[in-house]
């Protein structure tokens, strides 16, 4: 195949051409996309006084960046699961009256030890351990 | 005195400029009467709320403040503090969604009136990419004020997202500015709102106009079969645009009454670490698509329930999107044509799901 002038031209030009449209969009794209912030690796945090933690309720601790809640049954055990419902990622809570973990969001249910039994939720919560020093209810990662 | 001013001012302007194509299109555009004329009005009612749109954001633009720390009580401070605030926002608000009704109607009237065909495939899908664009919109603002509500529908939108494969992770990050939805995730709304959307938007906006203007306006089948002594016409001006205007004045009113009398409501801040509180829900217009979800099972055969109906949405969206190009062979004996019963069809679907989203 000959290659004519106009021809060799045209494809330096072309082949230029899209190198100087990547190099504006390569950029552009690599700010779009955010930074990994170095991740605070937390293995335990410490979520309050047992005697100022009413039976039969909850609440939300933060693990991290990720939220944690933490049950106190009627029969005063601890449950630590992860928060982060695993259907649509809204924030679970605990119903007393139901003694279950609801998803207001979408009427997702998990019974205490985070099994997915109701609702849209795909998988069971994550759990994590409880331990009580001195006094102090301690959440840790499991495993 | 001030008549003649302005025509001097036109006649410099024509003789530099040559304004024919404009004189020529206000005399000569007109638009046809019939029983279904009132249809004619949807688009420009929009476009109307759109300018609303515009000039209430510019002004809530002024005191907003995004940010984790500050866009709460920012719009506290608007609908507090700030005289007439309160009106702005509500007028926003309340416009945001009459917008959406309003694209809606227009939408279902075009496609029932099969104004979408040759030769106006893309009018039709200029529009679709508009109201896409205007729930888009409505998504992005919904989230700037930062409270509880707003919080876990992006949460939930955003995550929606992200059960697409392959492509679904990667965008959730790069929407949500980060893996959760946080002060990031505020900062790249408010940037989508105000700058990116309003550019993408005024564009297609500007082709779908434009096309209108250089076709003119659709004429229904039964119009068309009209002797032409029987087809009646209106000028476009001044007695459409007259008529539009009255309309506008009717709407502007409309919205002045809800704002003031159904303000739209702060609720509490958003908290990251706070249970959703009960009744959370999207905006009306997402509501047939979220209730949709709500009742799809964890798992359909082996894929994941959300999955499937967010894969739906998307083709469905993109087959309505390319409807000029779909040809249903029309039986003789058939008393509807097909694509109208499927258009009866979605609109069933999408009342039906959306009243049981509230009920439910």
């Amino acid at each position: 195949m000959k290659i004519n002038r106009r021809k060799f031209l045209n494809s330096i030009l072309g082949i230029g051409g899209i190198g100087g449209i990547l190099s504006i969009f390569y950029p552009i794209v690599s700010y779009l996309i955010p930074p990994k912030m170095a991740e605070p690796k937390v293995n335990s945090v410490k979520a309050g006084s047992t005697s100022d933690f009413a039976a039969n309720s909850y609440k939300i601790v933060k693990f991290g960046r990720k939220p944690v809640i933490l049950i106190k049954t009627v029969d005063n055990q601890y449950k630590a699961l992860s928060a982060s419902c695993t259907h649509l990622d809204c924030i679970v809570q605990y119903k007393s009256d139901t003694k279950q973990i609801w998803c207001a969001c979408h009427n997702g249910i998990y019974d205490l030890n985070g099994r997915n039994i109701s609702g849209p939720p795909p998988r069971p919560l994550e759990q994590y351990d409880v331990k009580i020093v001195k006094d102090e209810i301690v959440i840790t990662k499991m495993g | 005195m001030l008549k003649n001013i302005g025509s001097k001012i036109v006649s410099s302007i024509d003789e530099r400029y040559d304004l024919t194509p404009v004189r020529n299109l206000l005399q000569h555009k007109k638009v046809p009467e019939h029983r279904h004329s009132v249809w004619y009005y949807m688009g420009g009612v929009t476009l109307f709320l759109f300018i609303v749109q515009l000039l209430t954001g510019i002004l809530l633009l002024l005191y907003y403040r995004p940010g984790e720390d500050s866009a709460y009580e920012s719009v506290r401070f608007i609908v507090t503090e700030v005289k007439f605030g309160w009106l702005i926002r509500n007028v926003h608000s309340w416009s945001a969604n009459l917008l959406v009704l309003f694209a809606f109607v227009h939408m279902f009237s075009v496609f029932f009136s099969k104004a979408y065909q040759k030769p106006r495939e893309l009018t039709w899908i200029t529009g679709f990419i508009i109201l896409v664009f205007s729930l888009a919109f409505g998504f992005s603002g919904y989230l700037l004020p930062w409270n509880e509500l707003a919080f876990f529908a992006t949460k939930v939108g955003t995550d929606i997202v992200g059960v697409v494969p392959v492509i679904g992770q990667p965008l959730k990050v790069l929407l949500r500015g980060g893996e959760d939805v946080t002060g990031a995730t505020l900062s790249r709304f408010f940037g989508i709102h105000v700058a990116i959307l309003p550019a993408i938007f005024t564009f297609f906006l500007a082709l779908h106009l434009l096309f209108i203007q250089r076709q003119g306006m659709h004429e229904p089948e039964e119009f068309k079969n009209l002797p032409e002594e029987k087809k009646k016409y209106i000028p476009f001006f001044p007695d459409f645009a007259l008529k539009d205007f009255l309309l506008w004045v009717v709407v502007f009113n409309v919205l002045i009454f809800l704002a003031l009398y159904f303000p739209w409501e702060l609720g509490n801040k958003a908290d990251a670490f706070a249970s959703a509180p009960k009744g959370i829900r999207p905006e009306w217009y997402f509501m047939f698509m979220f209730q949709s979800l709500k009742f799809l099972p964890a798992h359909i055969l082996f894929i994941e329930g959300e999955l499937l109906g967010v894969l739906f949405f998307g083709v469905a969206g993109l087959v309505w999107m390319m409807v000029p190009y779909i040809k249903i062979k029309h039986r003789s004996g058939w008393k509807f044509q097909p694509l109208t019963l499927i258009g009866i069809f979605v609109v069933i679907f999408i009342v039906i799901m959306t009243v049981l989203g509230y009920l439910l």
